[in-house]
């Protein structure tokens, strides 16, 4: 029964994935685009489009999957500041997330314990917390670049501040909600406070934390895209925003798959490690 | 009055007001208790009287708002390893293995052991409550009885001079409580263990106890009475309640928890209006089957004063 319902998950994806790439050669192989109704094709200049006259801008599916092949079969060639291989931008932003995403986890794991084991920093810290968490991490990006005035770090101090909140948040909550009579148990045993966090208190606490850093990579990966656009020079958001200005809109496509697919990557990495440390009780 | 190997003297605990405002709720005051070394004492009383409450000070895990308890001679406080509890929930750590919670107890007890000594005396308790062949399974694996048995094993693997108790089988099925009090009967008189456990089931306390505690209905709890279980020492789990003297104890039981526990504050002022004052501090210890001679000593009690009776 299980089994049959993976088999038909399986069958109605690839028939919607054909059926999608149908659609999508019907839609691009038509050859000359038409403007838009009643546009007027001044307007259509400055957009881009009239660049583009003769032949669509869109490429095709198969455009896309020779693009995407050509990338795959050399992913690490470097011929200058605007031509690198996808791969070596990939990495530089994964670079970024990852560096920028440990140190979120080296402040905000111990910080989050502090503030979880005690009440008073809990409220004490709250309104800050509350306030600092929905701002959009892109707004601390003049900040950064005025006081630390180097934007590859600018760049991984955002995704710091963007990674941070959710796992502050979570690792504070699961410590301070650990089941009382645990805690219980490790004071009828006399255990002292250390063994205590690290025997009761962070396992105990641990599939909350790994949920906040689920979220926290999930975040620190959409965001990366969006800094490495406003500080250029390297990185994945980067080559987008090239590719776009190259008006290789396949280039672009072929960059959205792979950001989605690194993304992805990254999300099973926590997906593993949250399950690894989960308990059923 | 000879000081026992536990002694609870004048103990109150009342916890503020909900609001902030208004007046503090006593839940008990002026407790007066001792037990002897390898007694085995059962508290019954209504829900919501303060057992747990007691239970908690008496483990080191609360403290009261008045009053001390003295074990083997010395003030108590905070929770030691000196005083085993089995929870009332069997609080096992869900993410370890039967072996590992009871590994977890014996490494806390003995520090400087080594894995392989911790192992092997887990190993030893797990087969005392009779979980061998378990050791690997995770809580979620076990039923309800098997994760008690797990509580027991961790308790008794310090080696504690007292077990405490918390209303250890009430969340079990009929059948396995039987089981279970049976087995922990037999462990805690084969051991000598001083238990301090608090029930509200009254054959479970007949059946374990050498003495019963009965506590008044809250807020400002009280103990009326201490029971002496007249039962012999040796006793079966399926056939205690045929003993001559059951019923006596039972209805002696039964009559304090439906009425007298409700109404235990008019019969104390009629007992000093006849000008027999209750003494907080020497709660009478009394026999069942009407036997009303209070024996003023706590000690030399037990299946032979049932026989003098
Ligand atoms: N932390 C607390 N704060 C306020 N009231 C409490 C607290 N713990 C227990 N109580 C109150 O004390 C009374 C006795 O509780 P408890 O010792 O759990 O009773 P029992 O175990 O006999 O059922 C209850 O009325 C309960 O509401
Ligand atoms: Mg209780």
């Amino acid at each position: 029964m299980l089994k049959s319902l993976s088999w038909r998950a399986a069958t109605l994806s690839v028939v919607l994935f054909v059926l999608f790439v149908g659609a999508w050669q019907l839609a691009t192989s038509g050859g000359s685009t038409a403007l838009p109704p009643g546009m007027d094709p001044e307007y259509a200049k400055l957009l881009g489009l009239g660049a583009t006259q003769g032949k669509s801008a869109m490429p095709t599916p198969l455009e896309v999957g020779a693009k995407i092949w050509g990338h795959l079969r050399d992913p690490f060639y470097d011929r200058g500041t605007n031509d690198k291989g996808i791969g070596i931008q990939l990495a530089y932003s994964v670079a970024r997330v990852a560096l920028g995403y440990l140190i979120a986890v080296a402040v905000a794991i111990p910080l989050g314990f502090l503030i979880g084991m005690s009440p008073l920093l809990y409220r004490a810290l709250d309104p800050f917390i509350q306030i600092m968490k929905p701002v959009s991490p892109l707004a601390w990006m003049p900040l950064a670049l005025y006081t630390i005035k180097d934007s590859s770090t600018s760049a991984i101090f955002v995704i710091f501040i963007c990674s941070l909140w959710p796992m502050l948040i979570n690792t504070a909550f699961g410590v301070a909600s650990v089941r009382k009579e645990w805690l219980n148990v490790a004071r009828t045993l006399e255990v002292g406070p250390v063994r205590r966090a690290f025997t009761v208190i962070l396992p105990a606490a641990a599939p909350t934390i790994l949920t906040g850093m689920r979220i926290s990579i999930g975040i620190a990966w959409l965001v990366i895209v969006a800094a490495e656009m406003l500080v250029g020079g390297t990185g994945i958001g980067y080559f987008v925003w090239n590719e776009w200005n190259n008006l290789s809109i396949t280039n672009v496509i072929v960059a959205i798959l792979f950001i989605g697919v690194v993304g992805m990557v990254l999300d099973l990495m926590l997906a593993r490690a949250a399950r690894a440390v989960t308990y059923p009780e | 009055m000879s000081k026992g190997y536990i002694s609870i003297e004048g103990l109150a605990r009342s916890f503020p007001a909900p609001s902030g405002s208004g007046a503090a709720t006593t839940v008990f005051r002026d407790l007066w208790f001792a037990m002897d070394k390898g007694e085995f004492v059962c508290v019954i009383g209504h829900s919501g009287c303060g057992k747990t409450t007691v239970l908690n000070i008496l483990a080191g895990l609360d403290d009261p708002s008045a009053g001390v308890v003295i074990v083997d001679g010395k003030e108590i406080s905070g929770p030691s390893l000196d005083r085993a509890v089995i929870f009332q929930g069997h609080a096992l750590l869900p993410w370890r293995s039967v072996l590992g919670n009871v590994a977890y107890a014996v490494s806390s007890k003995w520090r400087g052991w080594t894995k392989q000594q911790v192992e092997d005396h887990a190993r030893k308790y797990i087969d005392v409550v009779g979980l061998k062949g378990s050791e690997a399974k995770k809580p979620a694996q076990l039923s309800g009885g098997m994760k008690q048995r797990v509580g027991i094993a961790r308790a008794l693997s310090i080696e504690p001079k007292i077990l405490l108790m918390d209303e250890p089988f009430s969340a079990l099925d009929a059948l396995t409580r039987g089981t279970l009090q049976a087995e922990a009967r037999r462990i805690c008189v084969e051991t000598g263990q001083t238990v301090f456990m608090i029930t509200h089931d009254i054959d479970e306390a007949i059946y374990l106890a050498d003495k019963i505690v009965l506590m008044t209905n809250g807020p400002g709890a009280q103990i009326a009475e201490i029971v002496v279980n007249p039962l012999p020492k040796e006793r079966a789990r399926d056939s205690f309640h045929k003993h001559p003297l059951y019923y006596a104890l039972r209805n002696h039981l039964i009559d304090f928890l439906v009425t007298r526990s409700k109404t235990f504050a008019a019969e104390i002022a009629a007992k000093a209006a006849e000008g027999r004052p209750h003494d907080a501090r020497r709660p009478p210890v009394i026999l069942p089957a009407g036997l009303e001679k209070p024996i003023t000593t706590l000690n030399g009690s037990g299946p032979a004063m049932a026989q003098s009776a």
